[in-house]
């Protein structure tokens, strides 16, 4: 019985190892398959002859190194703003008696869940108006606000969690309010918000509704809306190694991501939806 | 601190001694509330200012003929733009897609997740590297997800013609994007590969909260494993199953990444989403797609409404909110 479950578990294992890297490896193998290869069809899963042309050509492409930049600027300059007004709410949430609590939390909620789409039209009418259409504030915007539900939620349950009286313990054994703030609750509470940046900021880099409807030129657009448009010469015959190349690329900061904190990634994903 | 309401005249004698306590008591959580708003308020201010504002500009919208190349005829129309909609088979069309595309996802997910779960939940070793691949898929950007299974798929350059020819009704010149079936079947694909994970995750959490003194029991009992699966793990998951299904659907309903990337909506895969998006960016119809946003909301109120009624389980108490 004991063997049995065991083999079980060994095999759900493998399983799961493939499906969840059996499409990372086809993009990363389809990445190294020439124009020539995939020009006249090329059905075969590893490269006939490996090249590494796609990563020269995609990364001297203008059009893509634009859109990298304005996806890591995006994305961070969103994650760092939205945690840190989410640090504050999540504080008041964890430690302060107030009138609106349950309401904060429940309209984070529904924004959660928000259908993007639906505020297409009318963000599209009010940025054009505004002078946000096709700027990096003008995606920055919507990006904190619909990350501020997830980056709440992380954080008040990581919050609620801390020992908060050590704070005072500190300071009856003589430490400032200031050092005690320092020494005792940051350290406390950087996992957390550590955490709550990590999930903010896969939002940021993944968005795609935003990203295509609010900008028009690569001087705003990230990299899922530019791959979107990158059709390259041939319509009936598109770039596939380029797009799987410029694929890996975006891909790899996920991975870095992913690989040094996946243990935190974890805790938060759980910790924000699934407590009690 | 609600059930302390002043109550004038009721104990004379002590009036001012208690008065002068409560006062303070007041003055403090008042403090307090007070700080709790202001810090909560940026916050708030930005999440209402993206949302809550365009959608009320949206319902106002929706009420007019507004098309952005001609913005002089806009004129009023009350409901019209309504009635243009909910007659259009299209809109029903699309609908229907986008329900089937969430219940199939969400149900496929649960089942594999699930047993993911249970795989995470038993396994003893590289915890570390599990973790780390079930993470990829869902840390990967959805329109990196569309075009590796579009690949995939892809009548010349794709694997999955020449893997699976042993089926009878695969062969290397199957054209998986050329009908309605195949085209939403892929795309289904790339949804349920991508978001499993996070399903998974999820229910992990539950999981580890069913208690193993209670297995044990039930065992000792003589429980088969399905009745242990059926009676014991699910009723006590039920919190996080609730959880992840809600996350889920309302998120499949959005699906509009991988229908975008993979069909551009050809073959009747068009979504709610892609209708929307497709009459507000490409069509500038600003007042039918007014409408159609305000319907997307609808729907998604009454699904979120209908899970957590179906569920019969409060999200906040889920969370130990009170």
């Amino acid at each position: 019985m004991k063997n049995r479950t065991s083999i079980g578990t060994g095999i759900g294992f493998i399983a799961i190892l493939i499906w969840c890297l059996l499409p990372v490896v086809w993009i990363i193998s389809l990445s190294f398959k020439s124009a020539a290869e995939t020009g006249v069809g090329s059905p075969q899963f590893l490269p006939e002859d490996p090249t590494i042309q796609n990563y020269k050509d995609i990364l001297s492409n203008p059009d893509f190194t634009d859109a990298l930049r304005n996806s890591f600027g995006i994305a961070l300059i969103a994650t760092v703003l939205s945690v840190m007004l989410a640090t504050l709410a999540a504080y008041a949430i964890a430690r302060l008696e107030f009138k609106g609590k349950r309401a904060v939390l429940s309209l984070a909620l529904a924004i959660a869940m928000f259908p993007v789409v639906a505020l297409v039209g009318p963000l599209f009418d009010m940025w054009r108006t505004l002078g946000l259409f096709n700027t990096w504030p003008g995606l920055i915007i919507p990006y904190m606000s619909f990350t501020l539900p997830l980056a709440i939620w992380t954080l008040s349950a990581f919050f609620r969690e801390i020992p908060w009286e050590m704070e005072q313990a500190a300071q009856v054994d003589g430490a400032t309010s200031w050092q005690a703030f320092r020494k005792v609750i940051v350290p406390l509470a950087a996992p957390g918000v550590f955490t709550a940046a990590i999930l903010t900021f896969f939002f940021a880099w993944n968005e795609f509704v935003l990203a295509i409807s609010l900008t028009s030129t690569t001087q705003s657009r990230t990299v899922p809306a530019q791959m979107s448009f990158f059709v390259g010469p041939d319509p009936f015959n598109p770039p596939y190694g380029q797009l799987a190349t410029a694929s890996v690329v975006v891909t790899v900061p996920i991975i870095i991501i992913v690989l040094l904190f996946q243990r935190k990634i974890v805790a938060g994903l759980t910790s924000g939806a699934v407590k009690g | 601190m609600s059930t302390q309401v002043a109550t004038p005249g009721a104990d004379p004698i002590p009036e001012k001694q208690s008065r002068k306590s409560k006062a303070t008591v007041s003055d403090r959580s008042k403090a307090e509330n007070r700080l709790g708003l202001q810090l909560v308020a940026p916050a708030v201010i930005l999440m209402l200012l993206v949302t809550a504002y365009p959608m009320l500009r949206a319902l106002y919208l929706s009420l007019f003929r507004y098309r952005l190349t001609t913005p002089d005829d806009r004129e009023f129309i009350g409901l019209s733009n309504y009635a243009t909609v909910l007659t259009d088979p299209l809109f029903w069309q699309d609908t229907w897609n986008t329900v089937l595309i969430m219940v199939i996802t969400v149900a496929v997910e649960l089942v594999i997740g699930f047993a993911f779960a249970m795989v995470m939940h038993r396994i003893i070793f590289a915890r570390g590297a599990m973790r780390t691949a079930i993470l990829i898929p869902y840390g990967i950007i959805t329109v990196v997800s569309a075009f590796a299974w579009q690949f995939t798929f892809s009548i010349n350059n794709g694997w999955v013609n020449s893997w699976f020819a042993w089926l009878p009704w695969i062969g290397p010149d199957t054209n998986w994007f050329g009908d309605h079936w195949p085209a939403m079947f892929a795309i289904m694909v790339s949804e349920i590969w991508k978001t499993t994970p996070f399903m998974a995750l999820l229910l992990l959490a539950g999981l580890s909260q069913v208690s193993e003194d209670m297995l044990e029991a039930a065992k000792v009992d003589g429980a088969t494993w399905w009745q242990r699966l059926f009676k014991v793990i699910l009723p006590n998951m039920r919190a996080a199953i609730m959880v992840a299904v809600l996350f889920r659907a309302l998120d499949a309903f959005r699906i509009f990444d991988n229908i975008y990337v993979m069909t551009r909506g050809a073959q009747d895969t068009e979504s709610s989403s892609f209708l929307t998006y497709r009459q507000v960016i490409e069509q500038v119809q600003l007042g039918l797609g007014s409408a159609l946003s305000v319907l997307l909301f609808i729907s998604v109120l009454i699904l979120a409404f209908l899970i957590t009624k179906l569920f019969r389980v409060d999200l906040a108490q889920a969370r130990g909110e009170g």
